[in-house]
């Protein structure tokens, strides 16, 4: 069976050779135009003045467009209606776009978009957390908050207190790919749009919207991303609705991609948080209350923002049973870009408030830090106590962690190494080495119910190879090889035989993100209906043929096999075709069981939950801060994997990602709200050299309880969060400089972590 | 109506031929600011270079490059993006296109990274595979170094490090053999081809811009989008790329790359080439010069305070007249060098003495960063006393700057730690960094005084990085 096979990328042949198509390398006509923004240079202000004649003069451009030129929608938002293609009268972030250059090529557009003369009238922006706060400038109004329990009755009453606040940095995609998108004007006013985008159905209403068209009209395909990470979720509407206009209108075909800087000014990022936490607990470690306020900084739009703040709340409890929790959740509009969709989606930034926590009263009461988290984790599913219940409500059925903790513990001789690392500590004056355990659960779904669908579309051709399509799209993690191997094995064909081509809407309509991990889940299940339908009429026709029953029909190496009869599964193809039988079908999924009330932070938002586990060593410098991840040991549950080597990428992947948000990734704006760190020479993501020394990846042999597509689980985003593992450790090894608690704030740069061990030195 | 306009050409239109893919290609009226990366992408549909970032610091562009046939300069992995094209002129190009051979058999290196897993989204993969590719001709193993240039945000390098270590012992597939030996080539006198040709060239133009490796300059012409009324190339001076060791001394010539002096120095000061390891990538040192890092000027250049510790000398260079100025006083202020109109620099000039040179560079990331802080710390110890001190750093002032207060606090006193601690007190004497995105100014100022104690602490046989710690 091909399913659970550890068969490469699909395409990997194609990267390598250098053949693989992103948006920018394909084929367009001679004439196709080239695009690009011009950007605010205030983070607020009124547009008082736009001279854009030396814009329209320099060489190669075509037409300059403004807000007041778009023939209808200016919008790009992902569902509020709050975000203008192009400024309208007034800015609200640096970087904003304001008009749009049409032109030959990709320099002359970028050359003429700064030839504007735009004057501004300044606006007092607000740029941080607290200016936010005392401008009580936010969204949906007031703060969201939820209780369970008695929070408040528990803290007082607990015998054992802990409270502080940390500082969560932002965290830039940094997509090796741009955004990119291309318009082609069609016949009859139609267009088709290639874009780098996870949400085709989006790109395709926005572009409806913006021509004053139905949806049919536009026609959206996305083979592939140089990287998603959430970051292509919305935030490339405003390209494929730009060269949508600009193509209508000149009727020629026209591309955008953003220059490196470009994108890291205009797209939204990761959300920075700040945590306020308090929480009660007995002698012996046992939590009984936590309060929690978060303050999450949204920017200037809503985009994805409420749900990001909803999923930090819901992961607030991370792995652990809390008695009785509050959570007040503060969700601010700032002049900066517009936060975004980013692997996690708020479930990173929630999950480290309580690992904080963890961390803090470990600290508090000097208990080995992993024992203490067992200690608070829910009950095993073997139990059926009360310690079953998150602060929302949902039952806790599949935890698999008291497990993972045990055997993880012991492959990386954990015992063993907190004691070397506490001789060494002893030993050394200047190198201090930290280790630290750090365990996830991720709860799998779109907590907004009705994008728990997906849809698919099969044909089986006469000669018998298949071709399907999906709603989902491909960024690098191997969906379609996922995909492709649960159609081979229902078919019981070689892989070679199934053939995925681009997401299309044409195709596969109405399809959510391809995003809260959910592509293989939603995408997975929708295929195997469709190929279900299709092996009904196959098996109706074989059966007809050699006058058998329909019961013992098995497809298995590329034959097709009724009682002692068997035939290829070409030549049972050919006889359906022959047969007048269609051999075309769609196949459609929704995610059963869950009900979900935000408001009040009640029902079951999760279909079931992902867990992993990480354990993670370091060594810091006492005098200059700077620091390296020694060796990390990791293992994650992704039920009966559908590919075990793809999976175990995206766990690599995944806690390389999550340790540099959290070490050396650093957002910096400045105080009147410009991005500095906008290109990779100042925004600096791991490299080669930053993944840890020894770094041991496993998967947990476990099987989803729900009823998954073969009992997988969901991996995109859940081992991400396994990098707090190393900000965990971080924080240990500052703790060996003195008696305090280090109360580290993220991202954990040197100068981070030089001024957390002079504090705990100072004591 | 021309389709495909790049901004005005920068001057004279150049006559450029090498060796693309193991084919001639003759390019006439080039317009010398345009890029490899677009000119590969945009003219010859060659699409497999990417662009991830346009300045050097991605690699999702690297391409190989060979020299003419001299064993010291063997394939190197290059940025397309912000290298212009007349520096390919009389070079052997490779795109990932070419990587393969002709019938489509894949690089040893190819078939690894499928096999290990090595690609997610692909982006970055035509990049990685070059790199390593390059490193394999060259028979480097240190993966780290080698794909110090090299960004992927999806795979955590686990499985590219696996397909790497895979491919190693691997032979070299003859087809990438390449030896531009014997292309015809028009020579372009913006391109001048010795160091007499250049400086009467540059009189004659002393508002050209000059570029080298192209690594500051690249820049200048894919962000800052500034269009150069004329540029003068420097990569054809073959006697400007040359390293002599003399009696007292080391001459370098200013377009000696940075990985060539990293291996020049390394028996002689093996901080210095310690530090070079360091240096942006192995891609940008293959390409940027020596001369280009001094002269750019930047207070944040990793070189110069270096330089200034070793006492070295410039050769400065205006039609036939020379002179030769310590390094620490072509430094007159932020954006401001002793150089005149038409004047460039010849050499660099490395005394001989005895090896005191520590280097530390402090980044947010160990590879491929700029530095906050780089301490050049030449402390010579003699009988228990500091004899001899020369200390400068990089990103403490407005330009790469002396710790003269410091020197005078060690001079002459014990090297025990009493001495550190009182020298430390000093500092504030020397310098008033600046708070920018990559430090505050007080991170600045202890970082600086911690790296004196660091040398202290060295020379007692403690360890003092991490990075020489292992699991
Ligand atoms: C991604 C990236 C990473 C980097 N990392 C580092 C780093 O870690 N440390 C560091 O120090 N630097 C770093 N740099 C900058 C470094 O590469 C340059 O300063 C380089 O040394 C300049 O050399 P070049 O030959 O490329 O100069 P060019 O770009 O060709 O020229 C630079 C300047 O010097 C002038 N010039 C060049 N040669 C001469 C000469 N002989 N006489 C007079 N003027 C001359 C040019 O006119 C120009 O003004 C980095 C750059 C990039 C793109
Ligand atoms: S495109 Fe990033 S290094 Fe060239
Ligand atoms: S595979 Fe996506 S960036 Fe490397």
């Amino acid at each position: 069976m091909s399913v659970k096979a550890p068969l490469p990328h699909d395409t990997a042949g194609l990267h390598v050779a250098g053949s693989a198509r992103y948006i920018d390398d394909i084929p367009v006509p001679a004439n196709c135009l080239h695009l690009a923004f011009g950007l605010s240079n205030e983070a607020r202000g009124v547009i008082t003045g736009a001279d854009l004649s030396a814009v329209r003069a320099a060489p190669g451009v075509i037409t300059v467009l403004k807000a007041t030129d778009l023939p209808h929608e200016n919008d790009v938002s992902a569902a509020a209606h709050d975000e203008p293609l192009l400024a309208q009268g007034e800015v609200f972030y640096h970087g904003q776009p304001i008009f749009l250059v049409v032109a030959t090529s990709h320099l002359a557009a970028r050359k003429a978009a700064r030839l504007a003369n735009i004057t501004i009238s300044k606006r007092p922006a607000i740029i941080t957390i607290d200016e936010a706060l005392s401008a009580n400038s936010r969204f949906e109004g007031e703060a969201l908050v939820w209780n369970n329990g008695d929070a408040e009755t528990a803290l007082n009453t607990a015998p054992r207190n802990v409270e502080g606040s940390i500082e969560i940095g932002g965290q830039e995609h940094f997509y090796l790919e741009s955004q990119a998108a291309l318009a082609q004007p069609q016949e009859n006013g139609d267009m088709l749009i290639n874009s780098s985008t996870q949400h085709p159905t989006e790109i395709q209403h926005k572009v409806a919207e913006a021509l004053g068209k139905p949806m049919h009209s536009v026609r959206v395909e996305s083979r592939r991303m140089g990287g998603g990470f959430g970051g292509k979720e919305s935030q490339g509407n405003a390209l494929a609705v730009a060269c949508a206009v600009a193509a209508s209108q000149t009727g020629q075909p026209c591309k955008m991609r953003y220059d490196r800087d470009d994108d890291m000014v205009i797209t939204g990022k990761r959300h920075d948080f700040r945590i306020n936490y308090r929480a009660g607990f007995t002698k012996d470690g046992k939590i009984l209350g936590v309060e929690f306020v978060h303050y999450a900084r949204c920017g200037w739009a809503a985009d994805l923002s409420l749900p990001v703040a909803d999923r930090a709340m819901l992961h607030a409890d991370n792995a652990y049973y809390v008695p009785a929790m509050r959570i007040e959740s503060h969700r601010l509009k700032t002049n900066t870009t517009s936060a975004t969709a980013y692997r996690g989606f708020g479930g990173p930034q929630g999950m480290l408030g309580m690992e904080r926590v963890m961390d803090h009263i470990a600290h508090e009461l000097k208990l080995d830090p992993a024992e203490l988290r067992q200690r608070n984790f829910y009950a095993s599913q073997k139990d059926t106590g009360p310690k079953q219940r998150t602060h929302y409500n949902q039952k806790v059925t599949d935890f698999e962690l008291h497990e993972m903790l045990e055997r993880l513990t012991d492959t990386a001789q954990y015992a063993a190494r907190k004691k070397a690392v506490s001789d060494w500590n002893a030993n050394n004056d200047i190198l201090k080495k930290g280790l630290a355990f750090s365990p996830l659960k991720f709860g799998i779904s779109f907590t907004l119910s009705h994008l728990n669908q997906a849809g698919a579309l099969v044909h089986i051709y006469q000669d018998g190879s298949v071709h399907l399509n999906h709603g989902g799209t491909e960024m690098g993690q191997g969906l379609n090889q996922k995909i492709a191997q649960v159609a081979a094995s229902e078919f019981g064909l070689p892989m070679e035989r199934i053939r995925i081509t681009a997401t299309d809407t044409a195709k596969v309509p109405n399809t959510s993100a391809t995003a809260a991990s959910s592509g293989s889940d939603l995408n997975g299940m929708a295929v195997k209906n469709a190929c279900n339908k299709l092996k009904k009429r196959i098996i109706r026709i074989l059966s007809n043929h050699w006058e058998t029953t329909q019961s013992d029909v098995i497809f298995t190496d590329g034959m097709v096999q009724i009682g002692h009869h068997s035939m290829s599964f070409d030549a049972a193809a050919r006889l359906a075709y022959e047969s007048r039988v269609s051999l075309s079908a769609t196949g459609f999924y929704r995610t059963p069981k869950l009900s979900w009330d935000r408001l009040k932070g009640r029902g079951r938002p999760f279909y079931y939950f992902a867990y992993g586990a990480a354990i993670t060593e370091v060594v810091i410098d006492t005098l200059t801060g700077e620091n390296r991840i020694l060796r990390t040991d990791i293992l994650h549950d992704a039920g009966t994997s559908l590919n075990p080597a793809l999976d175990i990428g995206q766990v690599e992947g995944a806690y390389v990602q999550g340790a540099g948000w959290l070490t050396m990734e650093e957002l910096v704006w400045d105080t009147s709200g410009r991005l500095q760190t906008h290109a990779p020479s100042t925004y600096k993501i791991p490299t080669c050299a930053d993944r840890p020394d020894v770094f041991n990846v496993a998967l947990w042999p476990g099987e989803n309880r729900e009823n998954t597509i073969y009992r997988s689980k969901a991996v995109g985003e859940p081992p991400f969060m396994l990098g707090i593992s190393a900000f965990l450790a971080l924080s240990d090894a500052i703790a060996a400089c003195g008696e305090i608690y280090p109360a580290l704030d993220a991202p954990a740069t040197p100068e981070r972590i030089l001024k957390a061990v002079n504090r705990v030195r100072l004591g | 109506m021309i389709w495909g306009v790049s901004g005005n050409a920068a001057g004279e239109l150049m006559n450029i031929t090498f060796l693309l893919n193991g084919e001639t290609v003759a390019l006439c009226d080039v317009d010398p600011t345009r890029t490899v990366l677009d000119w590969l992408r945009e003219e010859r549909g060659l699409k497999g270079t990417k662009e991830g970032c346009n300045e050097g610091d991605c690699g999702a562009c690297t391409i190989i490059l060979t020299h003419e046939s001299d064993s010291q300069k063997a394939a190197s992995a290059v940025n397309a993006c912000i290298m212009l094209l007349p520096q390919l002129q009389g070079k052997a190009v490779r795109t990932i296109e070419g990587v393969q051979s002709a019938q489509g058999d894949l690089h040893p290196i190819q078939n690894a990274v499928i096999e290990h897993h090595a690609s997610q989204c692909g982006f970055c993969t035509p990049g990685i595979v070059n790199s390593l590719v390059a490193a394999h001709m060259r028979g480097a193993t240190d993966h780290d170094d080698v794909l110090a240039g090299n960004l992927c945000r999806c795979t955590g390098y686990a499985p590219i490090i696996k397909a790497a270590n895979a491919a190693q012992a691997e032979n070299v597939p003859e087809w990438l053999a390449d030896i531009p030996d014997n292309l015809n080539i028009t020579p372009n006198s913006c391109a001048p081809e010795n160091a007499d040709e250049l400086a009467e060239w540059y009189m004659n133009n002393p508002h050209a811009t000059l570029v080298a490796g192209a690594t500051d300059v690249g820049l200048w012409l894919t962000k800052k989008l500034v269009e150069p009324r004329q540029i003068g190339f420097l990569n054809r001076c073959t006697d400007l790329q040359q390293i002599i060791e003399r009696e007292n001394d080391i001459w370098i010539g200013s377009g000696v790359t940075i990985d060539q002096v990293q291996r020049a120095v390394k028996a002689r000061y093996p901080g210095f080439s310690g530090m070079l390891r360091y240096f942006a990538s192995t891609q940008i040192r293959a390409t940027a010069s020596l001369g280009g890092n001094i002269a750019n000027g930047s207070p944040i250049a990793d070189t110069p305070p270096i330089l200034i510790a070793l006492g070295a000398r410039l050769s400065l260079r205006r039609g036939d007249k020379r002179r030769v100025i310590l390094i620490e006083d072509f430094y007159i202020e932020y954006g401001r060098q002793n150089l005149q109109a038409g004047e460039f620099i010849e050499g660099i000039i490395i005394p001989h003495q005895p090896d005191g040179l520590k280097v530390y560079k402090i980044s947010k990331r160990f590879d491929q960063d700029i530095s906050s802080v780089l301490g050049a710390l030449n402390i010579i110890e003699k009988d228990g006393k500091v004899q001899a001190a020369r200390i400068a750093f990089g990103g403490m002032a407005g330009v790469p700057k002396r710790a003269k207060a410091v020197e005078t606090a060690l001079i002459g006193r014990d090297w025990n730690r009493q001495t550190v601690e009182d020298a430390q007190t000093v500092f504030s004497h020397d310098f008033i960094p600046l708070t920018d995105v990559r430090a505050s100014a007080e991170y600045r100022i202890e970082v600086a005084q911690n790296m004196l104690l660091r040398v202290w602490l060295e020379s007692h046989g403690q360890t003092v990085s991490v990075r020489e710690v292992t699991p």
